[in-house]
């Protein structure tokens, strides 16, 4: 039992405020390693004192932290060398800010205390004492783009993978019956079901009305006994003409391209091409067939 | 006798793998005892008084978790009958109302679902009348409105499945907000100018809505991909972010009481 775990017994647990849990934390931490390595005291944390005695068998990447640079190379301030268990972030700024030497950069005090540090030691080391440290970075490099590339790709796959290549629709180019069994007035329902289209016959043209609300996307009916479309969700209706006269919906419906097939005389509708009254286009020939 | 035989079992390997702390006699070992189980650990050692204080509080956010575990168990029951194809989909629903055992259990998971969605909203509302959205609790209140956007796309998803008229044309309506997404729907803004040798990149059959629902229009495809979001893919993300929520929580200082 540490003395910070007793303080805590102690006094801390009848504490209301809000460091109790980071407190209780602290020693639990305490109790978990009581064998005796970390007093679990904010002012020495465990990993950086450990830290030091664990590097000089790893040569390559750390290799300019404490052991080797006070060692090996010369060049060094002494700032570097007294505080053993500092941070070793601080490290490779320090020595360059404090050496007198003109040719100083960086990466060459690096450079010589990596190989020097590792020649003595053991057999692994021995292994990666032709690594460099700005090699080891070029090849992080290689391997970081390499990762980033991978995972990029991943997801491009994946979001491809929502877009499936064959749809179980019904096609959106097919054929309706010859034009001469549209009679003036008629709006034929019998291709609603499957393709969602109205032939109709209507002040001298006949067009293919897409049975889409233009209001929210629900389907309209063909109301005979009242003459008129009428959508079933908010109320729109629509003129034979598929021009918009009340409910919700802010402009008529669309129409198809429609065309007459020059193989059976047979009418052909491609939903894939839409022709809106608002854009002025139910004056292109393509949007009707004269009746 | 009795004493013998409860010695063997509280001294045996057994009994002290699992109860490592012993008899909580202490604050200290009450402590210890929550923080060293993996289901304890996840409340809280000690709250503040006004942490329980329902006029404050209102437990919405409880309410809300609660519904999650209730919505978790009964949906998982559902999935033991519902088929998610066109064929099946329909009539499973209402052979779970007709013909399984506790024909509520769907009612339970639909009645579930309205109610956390009105708890998540009140628990919001509530969050909002306290300031408790204003720091250092900004960052989970970030994560807690992307939480209700999850509610609210759960919500969404379960809507389709019983596959009837009102299911098949409310997923309709609402799937036809992804067309004006901008840059990814085909007539939000910005999706004309994506154009690539004078054809347009973004059309019906390659917009955001086209991979939402698997088609031009509401099908099989839709039904089964509605199905996976709503049973694996939302739930998997509304339970990670709400366990960084409760985490935050805590390390915001616990529940935000009156200043």
């Amino acid at each position: 039992m540490t003395p910070s775990a007793r303080s805590a017994r102690k006094g801390g647990l009848e504490n209301e405020d809000l460091q109790d849990e980071s407190r209780l934390e602290r020693f639990y931490m305490a109790e978990d390693t009581k064998d005796g390595t970390a007093p679990g005291n904010p002012g020495s944390a465990p990993p950086e004192s450990a830290a030091p005695a664990s590097r000089p068998a790893t040569p390559p990447p750390p290799a300019a932290s404490a052991p080797a640079a006070s060692t090996a190379s010369p060049t060094p301030a002494p700032a570097a060398a007294p505080p053993a268990p500092a941070a070793p972030a601080a490290k490779p700024s320090a020595p360059a800010a404090a050496s007198p030497a003109p040719s100083a950069p960086p990466a060459p005090i690096a450079k010589p205390a990596a190989p020097a540090a590792a020649k003595p030691a053991t057999a692994p080391a021995a292994a990666a004492a032709d690594l460099t440290r700005r090699g080891f970075f070029s090849w992080a490099a290689v391997a970081w783009v390499g990762f980033t590339a991978a995972i990029g790709g991943c997801t491009v796959a994946m979001g491809r993978f929502m877009f499936p290549n064959v749809l179980f629709e019904p096609p959106t180019l097919f054929k309706a019956n010859r034009p001469e069994d549209y009679p003036a007035g008629v709006v034929d329902t019998r291709l609603v079901d499957e393709h969602g289209v109205w032939i109709v016959h209507d002040g001298g043209k006949i067009f293919a009305l897409i049975a889409i609300c233009t209001h929210l996307g629900c389907p309209p009916a063909w109301l005979a006994a009242q003459n008129k479309f009428k959508c079933p969700c908010h109320g729109s209706g629509y003129y034979k003409s598929g021009v918009n006269f009340e409910g919700p919906t802010p402009r008529p419906l669309e129409r198809a391209k429609i065309s007459v097939s020059p193989d059976d005389g047979r009418i052909v509708v491609d939903k894939g091409q839409k022709f809106q009254w608002e854009l002025g286009q139910w004056d292109d020939p393509n949007s009707f067939i004269p009746g | 006798m009795l004493g013998k035989l409860n010695k063997s079992i509280t001294k045996s390997q057994v009994w002290k793998s699992i109860f490592r702390v012993g008899i909580p006699t202490d604050n200290r070992k009450r402590a210890l005892a929550m923080l060293g189980n993996v289901v304890l650990h996840l409340h809280p050692i000690k709250v503040k008084k006004s942490g329980i204080r329902m006029s404050y509080t209102w437990c919405m956010g409880g309410t809300a978790f609660f519904l999650f575990l209730v919505e978790t168990i009964t949906g998982l029951l559902l999935m033991f009958y519902y088929r998610p194809t066109v064929d099946f989909a329909y009539v499973d629903i209402v052979d779970l109302r007709e013909a399984a055992a506790f024909g509520i259990m769907r009612e339970l998971h639909r009645w579930g679902a309205h109610a956390m969605v009105i708890a998540v909203w009140l628990h919001m509302f509530r969050v909002f009348m306290t300031g408790s959205y204003k720091p250092p609790r900004e960052f989970n209140w970030n994560v807690g409105v992307i939480l209700l956007v999850l509610t609210l796309l759960l919500s969404f998803t379960g809507y389709l499945l019983p596959w009837d008229q009102l299911a098949i044309w409310a997923i309709t309506v609402g799937s036809n907000m992804a067309r004006a997404t901008p840059m990814l729907g085909n007539e939000g803004p910005g999706a004309a100018f994506l154009k690539l040798g004078g054809q347009r990149l973004i059309h019906a059959g390659s917009d955001a809505r086209f991979a939402l629902i698997g088609g031009r229009t509401i099908g099989g495809a839709t039904l089964i991909r509605f199905y996976v979001l709503h049973c694996v893919g939302i739930p998997l993300a509304a339970a990670f972010l709400i366990a960084v929520h409760f985490w935050r929580v805590r390390k915001d200082g616990g529940i935000s009481g009156p200043v």
